[in-house]
């Protein structure tokens, strides 16, 4: 498989006034033309690791690595210059909630043609076609309309798929996607990642799928990577999650409440300190 | 986490484990570490030590003024009348009436410090009490409250100061009320929408849930939250108090001479402003420096109290 | 698991009054937001029972009004009108302490439902005192142990409380006056699965402990189904299907968006299984 990401050694580290605070710890892991989920409660680091990738993280937070590689470049040599052009144009970001991600006084046609204009060189004109071609594309029915909307005029779902357009719209190669639809509700989930789903299919692009929802990464990705306390402990095929072995992922599993399968009871995770120390998993393929 | 600790060198380490503790074993233990981390946090910021340095230099100075000024702030002597600073015996010079310029000013920091500390009593705790019961009722009793506050809100602040000193009579006293009643609109204003978004978030739905009444709500729930942005916004405010005392002083509306209070000091060096500098400009400094220390200490304050909003 | 509804109500001797008799009762209720061309009907028409000592669940995705019944009935919404009792006693405009003693609910969001500057102490504290009793010391390390967190946490600020332990907190604060029912407001979808497993589990044995009622609003089928006996389902204001939890699961279902709202909970299941 061709590599589109490799990342080798990740540190996100923060200094706190009780020492340094590792909320990620040596994370390895590779990206092909794949759908690569990453799962983990809150705190185990998932969300950083992504945001280290684009070198989001902000000072005093601090990121090491002994490489992330983009196409033979190293991301973390690459000026904040250099860097916002490979932010949007070569992997694109999409975060939970679409009511914080979206300019609240830009019209949303607007926004999608400035990403477009941002990164190809051409006309305002070609721009709004291309707008009005991806908001299709996301199965908006009537983008003309939906294209002169302000943010706050659409829904949950809608600005989903707006955003989602939005991070189209430059053709990157990889997609990172941070709990897209943890703030939708379930009807309108499927039907976003169902559009997420064709649109990197169709492009031959890598996604990062970063979730909570053990349920929902294993239905919908190809290979998933477990995190627990900034490393990760398990990898493996997304349809062969129920297979999994490691007693945090298992845990997990048997936490959740079945509508098929009822129990008087819920399964407790009972949270093994020497997770934390043992050797992480490397998700490199 | 004993404090009694028999090897001596760990003793202050663990008082400083028992202050950073995160399970604090009572509730005055839990108190005093709340107060600890904030002021840990008060003490990253340079700029802020040294506002809240110079304030307490000034405390001192207003405190030991009997016993720190070389002479009578009072005491005239004409023979040796506007001696420049660095005359042996008058540090800072003297003014038009022979008078130390060093020994009022020391004295004029027990002014200052009245004026501030009465300001800072009436202005924000009105403005509290009325923004917040304006923007807990709501409805009618919001829109008269809030109308009265812009009425005030529209007049300038050192004309709205003139007329009450005009109509009140000049002094000290009357121009710190003077100035509380030019200064709490705005208090007001910010403790209202504090109060707005306060009042609908689910712990105070919480406790209505428990049967507590809107006196109960406003005064133990909303205003220790509005509490932090006000002392935040009056220590900022406090330069334009200082600055607003000392012009009444300059325009002779606020404290009377002889009394050593720092702008009626720089209204009485204006006579001598261009041949005798230092009269006036001594008086001005530290009308200068408090101002700066007061801005540098709310600055700080607002990291600590307000991080929503700080400089992260 | 078929031993709800009448397992809890004969704690007490004041039950034997009320024995049989309806914790909640909801009739053509309607709640509104905002007045004339403003009014946003958010409730319409809807009616439900839930039986002393019963569970029921209300779904429905955002925006469907599920939450404003539980706001109506405990008085945060004031504009609604219909019928609604309580232990059958009819509910007016006000409610007075005496129905805030037997009726709590616990909210979504652990971060938001805690006063910031309150220690876990005062927060207990406060709701006792309000509620008039005195042996306060004693009831806030009873309602922390009830709670799972034991006397190591009543001093702690929210700021030092995870989500879990947060949520655990404001249900000590629900049941700290006694009341015998509890309206639960997505109490854990803020929370991790296996912290949302945690309090589940708590809300499942309290209510064994006490015979206590809920009336539990969600989104999520599983949970709705793992805690109720019955479920009624909402759409856009209007309660479009009331039927028992085994129902649900078998698929006996009669409104379109009921079969709707379970395939794409299901679908999602099925395609990780």
């Amino acid at each position: 498989m061709s590599r589109l990401l490799d990342v080798e050694d990740l540190w996100v580290r923060f200094p706190t006034r009780s020492g340094m605070f590792e909320a990620v710890r040596g994370v390895s892991f590779s990206l092909g033309r794949e759908r690569l989920g990453i799962v983990g409660e809150s705190g185990s680091g998932k969300s950083l690791t992504g945001r280290a990738i684009l070198r989001l993280i902000r000072p005093p937070g601090q990121v090491q690595a002994r490489r992330i590689d983009l196409d033979g470049h190293d991301l973390l040599s690459l000026t904040e210059r250099q860097m916002r052009t490979v932010r949007g144009q070569r992997i694109s970001m999409i975060m939970q909630d679409p009511k914080f991600s979206l300019n609240p006084v830009m019209r949303v046609g607007e926004q999608i043609a400035e990403a477009y204009l941002l990164h190809a060189n051409t006309s305002r004109r070609q721009a709004r076609q291309k707008t009005l071609e991806m908001l299709e594309a996301v199965r908006i029915r009537d983008p003309e309309r939906v294209a002169r909307l302000y943010p706050h005029e659409v829904s949950g779902g809608m600005g989903q798929r707006i955003m989602i357009a939005m991070m189209m719209i430059p053709d990157p190669e990889i997609l990172i996607a941070d709990e897209p639809t943890s703030a939708l509700d379930v009807s309108v989930q499927m039907q976003v990642l169902d559009i997420m789903d064709k649109l990197v299919r169709e492009r031959g692009m890598g996604l990062i799928f970063i979730s909570h929802d053990l349920n929902l990464v294993s239905a919908f990705c190809d290979r998933v990577l477990i995190m627990y306390g900034g490393r990760i402990v398990e990898t493996c095929a997304a349809d062969r999650l129920h297979e999994a072995r490691h007693p945090y992922t298992r845990g997990l599993l048997n936490a959740l409440p079945r509508l098929d399968a009822p129990r008087p009871r819920l399964e407790v995770l009972k949270r093994d300190p020497a997770w934390r120390d043992e050797p992480g998993v490397s998700g490199r393929q | 986490m004993s404090i009694s600790d028999p090897e001596q060198p760990n003793v202050s380490q663990s008082w400083r484990d028992w202050l950073l503790t995160d399970t604090p074993t009572s509730r005055r233990h839990a108190r005093i570490a709340a107060l600890y981390q904030g002021w840990l946090s008060f003490r990253g910021n340079h700029m802020a030590m040294f506002g809240l340095f110079i304030l307490l230099a000034l405390v001192l100075i207003a405190a030991l003024a009997p016993w720190i000024a070389p002479h009578d702030p009072f005491a005239q002597d004409l023979a040796t009348r506007l001696k420049p600073p660095g005359t042996p015996g008058y540090l800072l010079g003297s003014d038009g009436l022979g008078r130390d310029i060093l020994s009022r000013m020391i004295w004029g920091a027990r002014i200052t410090l009245y004026i501030v500390a009465l300001v800072a009593l009436v202005a924000p705790i009105a403005g509290l009490f009325v923004g917040t019961v304006a923007g807990y009722a709501g409805g009618w009793t919001d829109r008269v409250l809030m109308r009265i506050t812009d009425i005030f809100l529209a007049f300038p602040r050192l004309v709205l100061a003139l007329a009450f000193v005009a109509a009140l009579g000049a002094g000290i006293e009357n121009a710190v009320l003077a100035i509380s009643l030019t200064a709490w609109p705005p208090y007001a204003r910010i403790a209202r929408a504090e109060t707005l978004t306060i009042r609908n978030s689910d712990y105070i739905h919480a406790v209505r849930l428990q049967g507590a009444g809107p006196l109960r709500i406003i005064t133990r729930h909303i205003w220790p939250l509005c509490i932090s942005s006000l002392v935040v916004r009056v220590t900022l405010d406090m330069a334009g108090i200082i600055l607003a005392a000392a012009g009444l002083g300059f325009l002779g509306l606020g404290a009377q001479p002889p009394t050593p209070e720092w702008g009626a000091m720089i209204s009485e060096g204006r006579k001598f402003i261009l041949d005798f500098w230092w009269v006036a400009t001594m008086p001005g400094l530290a009308i200068f420096t408090v101002s700066l220390a007061f801005n540098l200490l709310g600055d700080g304050l607002r990291d600590v109290l307000d991080p929503k909003e700080g400089s992260q | 698991m078929n031993t709800r509804a009448d397992t809890g109500a004969n704690t007490g001797a004041d039950t034997q009054a009320t024995k049989g008799a309806n914790g909640i009762e909801i009739e053509n209720l309607n709640v509104w937001f905002g007045e004339h061309e403003d009014r946003v009907d958010a409730v319409r028409d809807a009616s439900l029972c839930v039986p002393e000592g019963g569970s029921f669940g209300l779904v429905g995705e955002s925006g469907s009004g599920k939450s404003t019944i539980l706001r109506a009935l405990t008085g945060l919404v004031p504009t609604w009108s219909g019928r609604m009792a309580v232990l059958g006693r009819d509910l007016g405009r006000r409610r007075d302490r005496e129905f805030y003693r037997s009726v709590q609910m616990v909210f979504q969001d652990p971060y938001a439902s805690l006063h910031p500057r309150q220690s876990v102490d005062q927060v207990l504290g406060e709701t006792l005192s309000l509620h008039g009793f005195h042996d306060i010391d004693r009831r806030i390390n009873k309602l922390l142990d009830d709670v799972g967190l034991g006397p190591a946490f009543r001093f702690r600020y929210p700021h030092q409380l995870s989500g879990g332990q947060r949520q655990r907190v404001a249900i000590a604060r629900a049941l700290a006056p006694e009341p015998r029912i509890l309206l639960l407001d997505e109490p854990t979808s803020a929370l991790d699965v296996s912290v949302q497993a945690e309090i589940l589990n708590l809300l499942v044995d309290l209510r064994a402990e006490r015979g206590l009622t809920y009336l539990m609003v969600s989104h999520n089928l599983a949970v709705v189904g793992h805690m109720c006996s019955d479920v009624a389902v909402m759409q856009l204001g209007e309660i479009v299907e009331t039927l028992p939890v085994e129902d649900m699961r078998a698929g006996r279902t009669t409104h379109p968006y009921t079969r709707h709202l379970l395939q794409a909970s299901l679908g999602e299941m099925a395609a990780g299984a």
